[in-house]
């Protein structure tokens, strides 16, 4: 058997309605978890793109990205493995504002992770934190005995090392 | 009120004309050459159906009995006549009625568009009456589907509906109409669509694998070739013809390449599969390269993909790149359309012949013959056999008609003995195994090929499934010949309860009505036949009549489809009793 590994997969496609359930559909119909999913505009004018991550072997990886450019508003679908994309999420966290001031752990916290307060109201405060997966699940352990009222995070978002020829394939079609 | 209708010239593409959005679909309609519709009106779907009213005498609309019933003669008719489909529904229950057709048409790749009536766009998702969410329902079995709010949108997802249903690797692509966009006015005019930029019909050709593919053919000294639908739905097959005569290969076929090449062509050499023929299972464990052209390695084609072929080079000729290495390695994936790619390997491929090799094939078939076929097309038992029900329609139509079966033993017997001399003669549910096909399969058959004779073959179970379309028959006089084998049993299931499940006959006896009454209740000649003496001159007469005709034949109630290959067995662990 082959090993399970983390992949990106990035699907650019038309703006439809109806497309996320047809893309999820694929994933579902062969029974695998979707880890993260993202879906916002791309470099390229109307066009969207999805970012999937998924734990599972190349092959099933492989034949998934094949399903999904066979959808007819797919233009391109690709995948790649950790070490082939930089990569990161967002999260937030909501923490009562009397703990800025009686903690003062907390602001070292904010500061070693190189995250930053965005409000402050009387009631809380809330702190953003971008980059990988662990660094956030660090201080999420680190804010954890505080207490936090509230915490998100993002689906994965990712762009590749290498180039995807996407451009070059839309400025190739001739649009009649 | 006036009755605004648009003539002739005024449809063409490039006017502009103010009309309804349910008379848009009509023109639409026209416009991509669709002359037949079939159907179920309903609330959501009037607006159109009142514009078919006024258009009866361009577009003809059959009213089926069932919305099942639509799906499968828009199947039948797209099957035969290598066209678009068309079926219509209601919202709610008759859009869900158009299911297991549309399942049915992805599976098996059939072009066909269906258009549902939608509850108005004020209403949507407020669970309003007959209010179904289809788009969301039949996403997983579409090629594409689409909802329509506003009526202008309608001209281009039509003309994109049909460019999709039809181009590449076809299928089912479903448009649901809201009921405010059917009445809107709007300028219509219509263009019809030849490209979307995110969707590639058939990918390039790649001159490389071309050459690589012809090298290993010309090298091989036991090749064998499996072609598949594609062949036909591509229009391959001269091309295909011309290919294994050159290269002198035996060729065999997945079901639904049935007819392709004539029956008896020599290098004509099976079916493979499940209830395939006994030498193309075996030697596909024995060729050094399997030129697979057109067909999808379905599990029912490969049995344990473990043991499948590994001795073999594979060589795959395919339109879908998702096909590619889905269910086996391709060492040589030929991506394009399977014409084009025939007709680009021609002048690489050395003439040849394989006789040594191609005498195993007849050696195998030579036993299969002695163990299987014997016993089903010349029985010296009583009971009469479904072998020979086929062998008798072969002769009495010269092996030139259009065979659409149901699901079960009678449709892997018919598959396997039908004769064919002309492609797009076999019509059958592949992917799906549906049962309840045939009968409105056959009616759209015989509606898309009106000069051939449609002979529609089902077991006494699925022909229970959607007999009410015996009513469509009656009321359109479509003549098609109806044959059913009854076994008095549910056959196929009843063979694995006797060999996997200790003859337990769970559910699988039917009681059956007097069909020959129920034939005759709708008016259509019948008869049943329950001797071999009888058999010669009911199939004569069934021939000779030029109206549809029922043909009841009681066969054995136990008989066993030989040779078989259980589920999840290797290909040449195929069982000849
Ligand atoms: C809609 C549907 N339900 C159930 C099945 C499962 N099934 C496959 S073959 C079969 C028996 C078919 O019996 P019959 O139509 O009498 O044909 P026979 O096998 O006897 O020739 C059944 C129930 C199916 N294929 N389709």
């Amino acid at each position: 058997m082959e090993e399970n590994k983390t992949f990106t997969i990035s699907v650019y496609s038309e703006n439809n309605v109806g497309l996320l359930n047809r893309i999820s559909g694929i994933f579902l119909k062969r029974h695998i978890n979707i880890e993260s999913l993202n879906v916002s505009k791309s470099e390229i004018d109307h066009v969207s793109k999805f970012t999937i991550v998924v734990h599972t072997t190349e092959d099933w990886t492989r034949k998934i990205v094949g399903q999904i450019e066979k959808q007819i508003e797919v233009i391109k679908a690709y995948y790649h493995t950790n070490e082939e994309t930089i990569f990161q999420e967002s999260a937030l966290f909501k923490i009562a504002s009397n703990l800025l001031f009686d903690e003062r752990q907390i602001q070292n916290i904010i500061k070693d992770n190189h995250s930053e307060i965005v409000t402050v109201s009387p009631e809380f405060f809330v702190i953003s934190k971008s980059g990988r997966r662990e660094e956030i699940e660090e201080m999420y352990e680190q804010l954890k005995p505080y207490g936090i009222m509230q915490f998100v995070r993002s689906g994965r978002i990712s762009v590749s090392k290498s180039e995807m020829q996407i451009s070059n394939i839309l400025k190739e079609f001739q649009y009649q | 009120m006036e009755v605004k209708t648009l003539k002739k010239e005024e449809s063409k593409t490039g006017t502009k004309i103010r009309i309804s959005g349910a008379e848009a679909v009509i023109h639409c309609l026209l416009a991509e050459g669709i002359e037949t519709v079939y159907g179920y009106p309903g609330g959501a779907i009037m607006p159109i159906y009142d514009e078919l009213y006024k258009f009866r005498d361009r577009l003809h609309h059959v009213l089926t009995r069932h919305e099942q019933g639509a799906t499968h003669a828009a199947q039948g008719y797209a099957r035969v006549s290598g066209k678009v489909g068309v079926a219509m529904a209601t919202s709610g229950p008759g859009a869900t009625n158009l299911v297991t057709g549309i399942a049915d048409a992805q599976i098996d790749s059939t072009p066909m568009v269906c258009i549902t009536g939608q509850v108005a766009r004020h209403l949507l998702g407020s669970d309003a009456f007959q209010e179904t969410d289809i788009v969301g329902i039949s996403t997983p079995v579409t090629k594409w589907n689409y909802q329509i709010t506003n009526a202008s949108e309608i001209p281009e997802v039509m003309a994109k509906a049909f460019y999709i249903a039809r181009s590449g690797r076809p299928g089912p692509v479903l448009i649901d109409i809201t009921k405010n966009a059917q009445f809107e006015e709007f300028d219509f005019e219509y263009q019809k669509c030849t490209a979307i930029r995110s969707y590639t019909a058939k990918p390039t050709i790649n001159q490389d694998k071309i050459e690589e593919a012809a090298e290993l053919i010309n090298k091989a000294k036991k090749p064998m070739i499996v072609w598949g639908q594609g062949i036909i739905l591509g229009k391959a097959e001269a091309a295909l013809k011309a290919f294994v005569e050159k290269a002198g290969i035996p060729a065999a076929w997945t079901i639904l390449g049935a007819s392709a090449l004539p029956s008896t062509h020599p290098l004509n050499v099976g079916m493979v599969g499940m209830h395939g023929n006994y030498g193309p299972n075996m030697l596909t464990n024995e060729c050094d390269v399997l030129i697979a052209l057109g067909m999808r390695f379905d599990d029912r084609v490969t049995g344990d993909l473990s043991t499948y072929a590994k001795q073999a080079k594979v060589l795959h000729f395919e339109i879908d790149p998702a096909e590619i290495n889905k269910n086996v390695h391709a060492d040589v994936p030929v991506l394009g359309d399977v014409k084009e790619s025939l007709e680009a390997i021609l002048p690489l491929i050395t003439e040849n012949n394989h006789d040594a090799w191609h005498n195993k094939f007849k050696e195998h078939y030579k036993i299969e013959f002695d163990k299987v076929i014997k016993n089903d097309l010349h029985p010296e038992k009583e009971g009469l056999t479904m072998g020979e029900v086929i062998e008798r329609i072969n002769k009495e139509s010269n092996h030139e008609a259009v065979i659409v079966s149901d699901v079960g033993q009678h449709q892997m017997i018919a598959c396997r003995y039908a004769k064919f001399n002309t492609s797009k003669s076999n019509i059958t549910s592949g992917g799906l195994g549906t049962m309840g096909f045939a009968l409105p399969a056959a009616i759209g058959a015989k509606m898309g090929a009106p000069k051939r004779e449609v002979v529609a073959v089902i077991g006494d179970g699925g022909y229970q499934m959607t007999i009410q379309e015996l009513g469509t028959i009656f009321q359109t006089k479509v003549p098609v010949k109806i044959v059913v084998l009854n076994n008095d049993f549910l056959g196929m299931v009843r063979q694995w309860q006797q060999l996997f499940f200790d003859r337990r006959y769970a559910s699988t006896e039917m009681t059956n009505p007097d069909f020959i009454k129920i034939a005759e209740g709708y008016h259509i000649q019948a008869k049943k036949v329950t001797k071999r003496e009888d058999l010669e001159g009911a199939v004569k007469e069934m021939m000779a009549s030029p109206n549809a005709y029922f043909l009841e034949v009681q066969v054995e109630k136990e008989d066993n489809v030989f040779p078989m290959i259980p589920t999840g067995a290797s290909v040449s662990d195929i069982r000849l009793s």
